[in-house]
């Protein structure tokens, strides 16, 4: 009998009702007795010497309980915020790290640099003190883009970090790939840039900082995707509080995308100035402070090439970018557009030799970190952009230039040129799916339907590998990573046959509750009511890694099973026991224990009783109790693939570009909810789409000022943007070394979607010529771009 | 937002009297630009008068052939009204297209052509359909009332009370929006009275205006076609990071072309 809410059920999702009727309690519904608020006094320069700050007038307004500084930080010896992964450069030098205070001490690096915190009795208190702050600036040019700042006699972010380089790495063979070149029958390139984006989650950030005079213990509550990396970082690094002293919470989440991995100045100030002024303080971002100081994503400028022998296989590829850093080294921030980017860049292809270049760069903008996908949406960007050019050039149909390179499903496990191992995958079939789900052959019908109504149409592909559940510490470590990446989990029986499960990843929109409860219901046959998922609070749960690059199930998910199989042991002892039985004769199955080849039976409900009422236990041999914990460190990454196509139609007087149809088929490997894992393509393909026609961040490239610093300027996309999606998954290509088989979802829809539409536009365009176009394809890029390419149009 | 004292007046007489009372006092349409703008602490006012319970603010009704549209009446009125619909379709489908729902579902067309926003929509529809302004003291032609970027004809404290619209033969708005905001990026009313053609381009420029050689063309000849030869110059118009200047001369035409398209 099939359980209704076991594996592959399309479960909806339990934690919806409360979201959708406002019951969620998000760290800003938390109030406490005697609470504060704390305004952040932030710089309006980009970047600026602070010569002084004068408090005085602030201190004397209504309800103001404090003002705060830099300068109170470093008097406390409060530290700087840590970076959680370290890069050598080419030369073994390693990155330059300097120093990222929670509060500006003597100069503003980017608009929105905090340079002073006012606490008071109400929030607009706080806010009309804040504007009395006095701080002298002495204004100083500023390095906005990446480029500009790695110009010599570019503005320095840092004095003691010369021409703004934080760091120059590389992957892979340069000399194989030099000689690849030079044996090639064509080489196609392209020069691109992967524009900056703001991540824009629901909920804006906010943080509640208490201390318990009593027992010493602090209480941070924050909006965090993984309570106990700020736990061990602020505490470790920071505020110097120990770890038994300190508790994080991260309640319900609305929404990070990755903004909210990395530890944050808010934090830290709030949990510090708790203690110094005595009484709880809670900071709330304002939707203008979220655009001005989130760390972003992407900002990368590539140049590639590929080449290719005269049949179009693939000998090589070059690649170097420089990625922006904004002005500190946010958490992860080195990792990104290296060991999450460069790595990827062998893609679906069996290219045999990869060379990638990476310059790092200080700009006075805000940190830059992972955003949705991270490195893996750029690595796909680009080579999915370059392959379509090398299609174009080559007169080699994309789709099939495309299969002639692929990594045969055979050939798996796959050792690429760029460190990685796939362990499974059919990329041919991925292709053989959607080729007929979008009537490839139809298209020259379509475009000349089109054409009869003054449009242009395009389709394009993006097939698309990246490297998810995240990470085997082992690797990680060894590239830098300055943490372990497994996950912790705890699966706890009731005495009455309820479970909690204590998991140490984090839900901020992915379902958990529902999916992890679903592993439970099926391995132990419990009603789904009766699993309770525990997340986000570490004092509950065992010590975790939280929620972040599609790692939750493959890694979190596993540690549940593990946890799971730690129990079944337990549970057959004690049926063993009962039932007088040797253990090695007692069967588990969906929550059953039977004595192989008898009708003798227990359920685990009847076990779980036992195991807390154990009144006649051989107390030697079986303990009581029957609540299992485990860690889980996978044995490899996982590779979710797939393959993208997207049509677009464009409006040759306007520029403007309608999304007509957008298919995804995926390997996910196994799915445990398929509901959710639509609901997690639907959203990741909208953001890829933002990414291809809207989302643009914009600083003045003079004074450093935030243009899109509202939703008046900065577009996301909207439903009425999109069109219905088409979504297919296969599951024969389980991954092969966690016991669940699955990949992770979360991040693909992004990762594949952009690099999709792109083709798709481009190739609307190449009836003018038009061989590439950066993103946001926005209607007066593509009008620009027509009227380059029309000779009557650019002579008027 | 900072500390404002608010009041509710039940006639424009009160409101008048109160507007005198105060040190800075700004009256309050819908509040779709006025309460982001208190919100971000950009504005200041001492007293806040909000003319939401003015029954002389609101209301459509048909006059003199024409439409005649109280202050206070907001978006989603227009786009929804049936007389709106039957008498000047084209202010109806105008309405409709302001940003979005909950914008519209607020936003009055007083405060929209007090405000005189230069990608705001009703502007262009005042002057194409040789509207008149109704304050507190006098009327003001539609054509004199946009004087520049966020300026207006009005003096300090003058109370719009309504727009008197007139009826066209036909008339047509087509709209390029801003992606982001919604707001025009460019916006082109055309409307034919007899022999007259008015062609009003809101979004383009610093402030709503007529374009003269398309005018010209059209009443000579009111096809889409005949708009080839005229255009609009890119000089002294708008550039954001959405459209440049260029761009937006260009749209002006595309946009012309389909309001007379559309006026069939
Ligand atoms: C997200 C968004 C999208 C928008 N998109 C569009 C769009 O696409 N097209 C468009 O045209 N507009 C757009 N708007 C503007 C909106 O439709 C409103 O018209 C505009 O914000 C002002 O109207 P209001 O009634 O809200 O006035 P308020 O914000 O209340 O007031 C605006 C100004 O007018 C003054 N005022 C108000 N009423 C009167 C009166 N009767 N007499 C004298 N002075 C008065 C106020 O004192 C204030 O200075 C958008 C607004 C937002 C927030």
């Amino acid at each position: 009998m099939a359980n209704p809410n076991g594996i592959g059920a399309p479960v909806r999702r339990r934690e919806d009702a409360r979201f959708l009727t406002g019951r969620g309690t998000y760290t800003d519904d938390i109030n406490r007795p005697g609470q504060t608020h704390a305004v952040f006094v932030r710089s309006p320069y980009a970047h600026a010497r602070i010569t002084g700050i004068d408090a005085t007038e602030a201190m004397q307004a209504p309800g103001v309980v404090a003002v705060l500084t830099g300068a109170d930080m470093e008097t406390d010896k409060v530290g700087s915020l840590p970076c959680g992964w370290q890069i050598h450069s080419k030369d073994g030098s390693p990155m330059k790290e300097p120093p990222h205070f929670p509060i500006a001490r003597d100069r503003a690096r980017y608009v929105g640099d905090a340079v002073a915190v006012v606490i008071a009795e109400t929030r607009e208190q706080a806010k009309d003190a804040a504007e009395l702050v006095m701080v002298n600036y002495e204004e100083l040019p500023a390095a906005v883009t990446s480029l500009k700042a790695l110009e010599g006699g570019a503005p320095l972010v840092h004095d003691d970090v010369g021409g703004n380089l934080c760091f120059d790495w590389h992957l892979g063979d340069a000399a194989a790939v030099d000689a690849a070149f030079s044996q090639a029958a064509h080489v196609a390139k392209i020069d691109l840039i992967n524009q900056r984006l703001i991540p824009n989650a629901m909920e804006p950030r906010a943080a509640l900082g208490e201390y318990d005079r009593a027992t010493g213990e602090h209480t941070l509550t924050t909006t965090s995707q993984n309570p106990h990396v700020i736990r061990l970082l602020m505490g470790a690094f920071v505020l110097g509080i120990p770890e038994h002293k300190l508790r994080v919470v991260a309640p319900d989440v609305g929404g990070g995308f990755g903004s909210k991995i990395f530890h944050y100045g808010e934090e830290a100030v709030v949990t510090w100035a708790a203690k110094k002024i005595g009484r709880p303080v809670k900071w709330t971002a304002e939707r203008s402070e979220s655009f001005l100081t989130d760390a972003h994503g992407r900002d990368h400028v590539s140049h590639a090439e590929l080449a290719m022998d005269r049949d179009g296989n693939f000998l090589a590829l070059r690649v170097s970018t420089v990625a922006n850093m904004g002005a500190y080294l946010s958490t992860f921030a080195p990792s990104i557009p290296t060991y999450l980017y460069a790595t990827l860049l062998a893609g679906q292809y069996k290219t045999p030799a990869i060379y990638a270049e990476v310059k790092a760069v200080f700009t006075n903008t805000v940190p830059v970190d992972a955003y949705r996908g991270a490195g893996r949406p750029e690595a796909c960007y680009l080579i999915e952009r370059l392959v379509e050019v090398a299609a174009a050039e080559t007169g080699i149909d994309k789709t099939e230039l495309r299969r002639r390179n692929f990594v045969p499903a055979s050939a798996m496990p796959y050792q690429t040129p760029v460190a990685l191992q796939y362990d499974t995958g059919d990329f041919a079939k991925n292709l053989d799916i959607a080729l007929p789900l979008v009537d490839y052959d139809g298209f020259a019908a379509r475009k000349a339907e089109s054409a009869r109504r003054g449009k242009l149409r395009g389709i394009g592909f993006a097939t698309y590998i990246e490297a998810c559940g995240i990470a085997p510490s082992n690797v990680a470590g060894a590239l830098g990573a300055r943490a372990g990446l497994y996950e912790s989990a705890e699966v706890r029986f009731h005495p009455t046959g309820s479970v909690t499960v204590f998991t140490g990843s984090h839900s901020h929109g992915q379902g958990h509750e529902t999916t992890f409860a679903q592993l439970v219901s099926e391995r132990f046959g419990v009603p789904i009511e009766n699993v309770e998922i525990v997340h986000g609070d570490t004092s509950k749960i065992p010590f975790g890694m939280g929620t972040y690059g599609s790692r939750s199930l493959a890694v979190g998910g596993s540690a549940i099973v593990k946890a799971m199989d730690k129990v079944e042991r337990k549970a057959k002892k004690i049926a063993a026991h009962m039932l007088e039985a040797a253990e090695a004769d007692i069967e588990a199955k969906d929550g059953r224990f039977v004595v192989a080849g008898t009708d003798k039976a227990l359920t685990i409900g009847d076990i779980a009783l036992q195991a807390y009422v154990p009144h006649n236990f051989p107390l030697d041999e079986l303990e009581p109790g029957l609540d299992e914990q485990a860690f889980y460190d996978p044995k490899n990454f996982t590779y979710p693939n797939g393959c993208h196509v997207c049509e677009v139609e464009i409006d040759p007087d306007t520029g403007v570009v309608q999304v007509v149809s957008f298919a995804a088929v995926d390997d996910f490997g196994r799915v445990i909810n398929p509901l959710i894992v639509e609901g997690q393509v639907h959203g990741g393909l909208v953001q890829g789409i933002g990414q291809a026609l809207y989302e643009n961040c914009v600083y003045d490239e003079e004074s450093g000022q935030l243009i899109t610093g509202s939703y008046m300027d900065y577009c996301m996309p909207r439903a009425d943007d999109v069109p219905s999606f088409t979504v297919r998954y296969h599951e024969d290509q389980p991954c092969t070394h966690n016991p669940l088989g699955v990949k992770g979802c979360g991040e693909a829809g992004t990762i594949g979607a952009s690099a999709a539409v792109m083709n798709a536009v481009v190739h609307a365009l190449s009836e003018y010529g038009v061989t590439h176009l950066d993103m946001p394809a926005t209607p007066e890029r593509v009008w620009q771009a027509i009227r380059r390419h029309t000779p009557a149009q650019a002579a008027e | 937002m900072y500390a404002f004292t608010y009041h509710r007046p039940k006639s424009v007489a009160d409101a008048v009297s109160l507007l005198g009372q105060f040190e800075d006092p700004k009256l309050l349409g819908g509040g779709q630009t006025l309460l982001p703008t208190l919100k971000q602490r950009l504005a200041r006012p001492s007293d806040l008068i909000d003319l939401g319970q003015i029954p002389e603010l609101q209301g459509i009704r048909e006059e003199a052939g024409g439409l005649t549209v109280g202050a206070f009446t907001r978006h989603a009125e227009v786009a929804h009204s049936d007389v709106v619909k039957r008498v000047i379709p084209a202010l109806a489908s105008l309405a409709e297209g302001i940003g979005d729902r909950q914008v519209r579902n607020m936003g009055t067309l007083g405060g929209s052509i007090c405000n005189a926003d230069p990608s705001a929509d009703y502007p262009a529809a005042v002057v194409a359909l040789k509207a008149t302004v109704r304050t507190d003291r006098r009327e003001i032609a539609g054509d004199d009332f946009f004087t520049g970027m966020f300026e207006t004809a009005l003096e300090p404290g003058e109370i719009v009370t309504a727009v008197h619209f007139q009826k066209p033969d036909k008339a047509a708005y087509a709209k390029f929006r801003n992606p982001a905001s919604r707001y025009a990026i460019v916006g082109v009313f055309v409307a034919v009275f007899g022999s007259e053609v008015r062609v009003a381009v809101t979004g383009a420029g610093p402030s709503v205006f007529r374009a003269d050689d398309m005018e010209t063309a059209l009443s000579q000849d009111f096809r889409a076609d005949a708009l080839n030869g005229a255009s609009v110059s890119a000089a002294g118009l708008n550039a954001d990071i959405h459209a440049s200047a260029d761009y937006r001369a260009h749209l002006v035409r595309v946009m012309a072309r389909r309001a007379v398209e559309a006026c069939g």
